[in-house]
């Protein structure tokens, strides 16, 4: 009878020995990750987007549970840091943190430094090429140039004007580099589909001061969006994270004016003012974070610089594209037709960031034929020549 | 016999005063909640734990509690002056552009505990010359420091987001998210496991007791009093009314730019243009709630600290706005001079 205690003791014991070894164990075993959002939840915009990649990331893998706090900024939240915050996900077994905007780099890098075991995502910046990460944090972003390509297609096919407008955030590299991919797609309409001249398109941007309106300290976007609208820019692009910009052009067509807008970042940004909306470029962070989170879950997590593009064979797949391109409802036959060709143009290869082009200053950026790299893209120092607004 | 009578009169009162301004703010603010559909036992529950539960979270309060007690200890100079020195805010962010002016000059010969040292000091006279540029105004321009403090505010934060978008910026960006970071050598001592500074910590002591003893057992803090009561008659025993309350003002802008400085040297560890986070006027409700006592100061801000921090669990526990501890605050506050208003109209009618 003790023989047979013992055997089944053994046995019991080696059972549980080899357990966490066993799929069982690790599909049943609970992950839970934080999400720090810059803004609002809700916000229609950037922030939404993310919250929604990561409600997803709890179905594509069971037993992940998000644990999110929105409005991660100074000004939301005075005095309540990245690492404070990160410090209480961890106490609540965060096993991987993401962290979704460029104004959290300090905070990232340093909570990943207190956090050696802690997986960190940190999207839009690029702490891993500049080799200023720890081992535990990585890189994410998607190529929304094409989006944003996409967009000032759509512009320069519905102005009226020749006036296309560019609500910007504040000024680094990322925000140059999308204005100025806006500003090519336009030009490539009004120059190769429309056949009119370069001159006649005016493309000016101004920048708010930061990602979403901070009272007292940003420029009002939505004043500023109403300025343009009044002096004569039918369509405004909007870069920052919120929709005044579309808002605004709502209330102008309410007031009789011919004007549009096209919102950023998040899929049903259109819901504002669909009659105003000729579309919106946005991403969706699943592939992204299926790949990264997958990775941390199975325990093959590796360092990386992830900058994802349009999946071209189907630009609106949940599971494959991260970028895309989201046609209002609006839209008429003829700029249906050209965003359609415009689309197969770029999936065929066509990158607008390829010269002859001129920085602002007049300076060389690219000579003819020769198309840019990711880094000088990246990177890029001014904005191109032809658009108005402050490069630096 | 009579004193301790006296003393005997004052603690029975302060400690009912404290129970009713405690009986009323919980009560405002749990019908406030129930009434929302919250239970205020959960919210309790979490607040407690967000900044209770551990030696973590404790220190997390700490990073608060020690800019708020010297923003406290500062005002209580200028209330004791009968002053309302609005413009804290200003000499905060002063404070913080004094420390961060230090520790951009480069000083190779200098050890980094004298350039953290000198950046301290240099935040102290950025916010004393901002608190004295308020009291100046008032006694040559007359103009009242309420108004002076508040134009200052705004010309404080425009000059912190110049300082950020030009002279400044990171390089190559002109960031919201402030300046470069300073080098770690430049981030003031905190231990392994801990969040707060020993030395952030013994900072906000030594000026809560020099504040103390400045205040209660000193000529200085005597004049000071003298002119708060009555600035009329002061002058008859010799006392300079509009010195007396610039004093006041420079003492209390240099410890509100203290806090400053422990805001760019110890939490943020770069400028950026939130840097005072609100303690200055959030010190402001510390100080009321304290009924311009010195004794109950940091014991508010440690309550008021333990809100700030405790309050990110809302959303996330919850998912119910973190703003919810403003409330709590300024329910607190309103309740004691609810309750100090009553007992002085009550000590009036008798």
């Amino acid at each position: 009878m003790k023989s047979i205690t013992t055997l089944v003791t053994t046995l019991v014991v080696f059972c549980f020995l080899l357990l966490p070894a066993s799929n069982a164990f690790s599909a049943g075993d609970e992950y839970p990750f934080g999400l720090l959002l810059v803004g609002p939840a809700n916000d229609h915009g950037w922030s939404q987007a993310h919250f929604e990649a990561g409600q997803a990331m709890e179905k594509v893998f069971p037993g992940a549970k998000m644990l999110y706090i929105d409005k991660v900024n100074p000004a939301d939240r005075a005095g309540i840091t990245i690492p404070m915050l990160v410090d209480d996900l961890v106490s609540k077994g965060a096993k991987l943190i993401i962290a979704n905007s460029d104004d959290m780099k300090d905070g990232v890098r340093e909570a990943a430094m207190m956090h050696p075991d802690v997986k960190f995502i940190h999207v839009s910046g690029d702490d891993v090429i500049t080799g200023k990460a720890e081992a535990n944090l990585s890189n994410l972003m998607g190529r929304m140039y094409y989006g944003k390509m996409m967009a000032g297609f759509v512009a320069a096919m519905t102005s009226k004007t020749g006036k296309i407008a560019y609500l910007g955030p504040l000024i680094n590299a990322e925000t140059r580099r999308l204005s100025a991919a806006a500003y090519l797609g336009a030009r490539y309409a009004w120059t190769k589909v429309l056949k009119k001249p370069a001159s006649d398109l005016h493309f000016k941007v101004s920048w708010i001061g930061f990602w979403f309106n901070i009272p007292g300290v940003t420029s009002d976007p939505t004043l500023v969006a109403g300025s343009f609208f009044d002096s004569g820019y039918d369509v405004v692009l909007s870069g920052i994270d919120t929709t005044e910009a579309l808002v605004v052009a709502g209330q102008k067509r309410k007031d009789g004016k011919d004007v549009y807008a096209i919102p950023y970042d998040f899929k049903g940004a259109c819901v504002s003012a669909p009659d105003a909306c000729l579309g919106v470029p946005y991403f969706n962070w699943v592939p992204g974070y299926t790949k990264m989170i997958g990775q941390a879950i199975k325990g093959n997590w590796q360092q990386e610089f992830l900058w994802l593009g349009p999946d071209w064979k189907d630009i609106n797949s949940v599971k494959t594209s991260t970028v895309s391109f989201e046609a209002g409802n609006i839209l008429g036959d003829k700029q249906k037709n050209g965003l359609a060709a415009f689309t197969k143009e770029l999936a065929g290869g066509l990158n607008l960031f390829t010269g002859p082009l001129n920085f602002q200053d007049g300076s060389p950026f690219l000579a003819a034929g020769v198309t840019a790299t990711d880094d000088q893209m990246w990177n890029l120092p001014q904005l191109l020549e032809g658009m108005e607004g402050a490069s630096k | 016999m009579n004193v301790k009578r006296f003393t005997n009169f004052s603690i029975t009162q302060a400690t009912t005063n404290g129970f009713l301004i405690g009986a009323l703010a919980l009560g405002t603010v749990s019908l406030l909640l129930v009434l929302l559909g919250i239970s205020p036992a959960a919210i309790g529950y979490a607040l407690i734990n967000g900044s209770l539960s551990s030696w973590l979270k404790f220190s997390h309060v700490l990073t608060i509690w020690t800019p708020l007690l010297l923003c406290g200890c500062g005002l209580l100079f200028t209330f004791r002056a009968g002053l309302w020195n609005i413009g804290i805010e200003g000499q905060v962010v002063l404070g913080a552009i004094g420390a961060t002016f230090l520790l951009r000059q480069e000083y190779s010969t200098l050890p980094p505990w004298a350039l953290i040292s000198l950046a301290m000091f240099c935040s102290f006279v950025g916010g004393a010359l901002w608190g004295a540029f308020a009291g100046v105004l008032k006694n040559r321009g007359g103009v009242n420091e309420i108004f002076g403090g508040l134009g200052l505010n705004f010309v404080a934060q425009g000059f912190i987001l110049w300082l950020i978008l030009g002279p400044w910026k990171r390089a190559g960006i002109a960031s919201m998210s402030g300046t470069d970071l300073f080098t770690r050598e430049l981030w003031m001592f905190t231990p392994h496991g801990w969040r707060v500074a020993p030395a952030a910590l013994i900072i906000g002591f030594v000026v809560f007791l020099l504040t103390g003893l400045l205040l209660s057992a000193t000529r200085f803090g005597l004049q000071i009093k003298a002119v708060g009561k009555n600035p009329l008659a002061a002058p008859l025993f010799g006392i300079r009314p509009d010195m007396t309350g610039l004093c006041a003002m420079a003492i209390g802008g240099g410890f509100a730019g203290l806090a400053g400085g422990l805001q760019v040297i110890c939490v943020y560890h770069r400028l950026i243009p939130s840097i005072s986070s609100g303690y200055g006027y959030l010190a402001l409700l510390v100080v009321m709630l304290a009924n311009y006592k010195i004794l109950p100061v940091p014991f508010i801000c440690l309550f008021f600290a333990c809100l700030a921090a405790g309050s990110i669990q809302l959303p996330i526990v919850l998912q119910i706005d973190s703003s919810l501890s403003g409330v709590i605050q300024g329910a607190c506050v309103l309740s004691a001079l609810l309750v100090h208003g009553l007992r002085k109209r009550k000590k009036g009618a008798a």
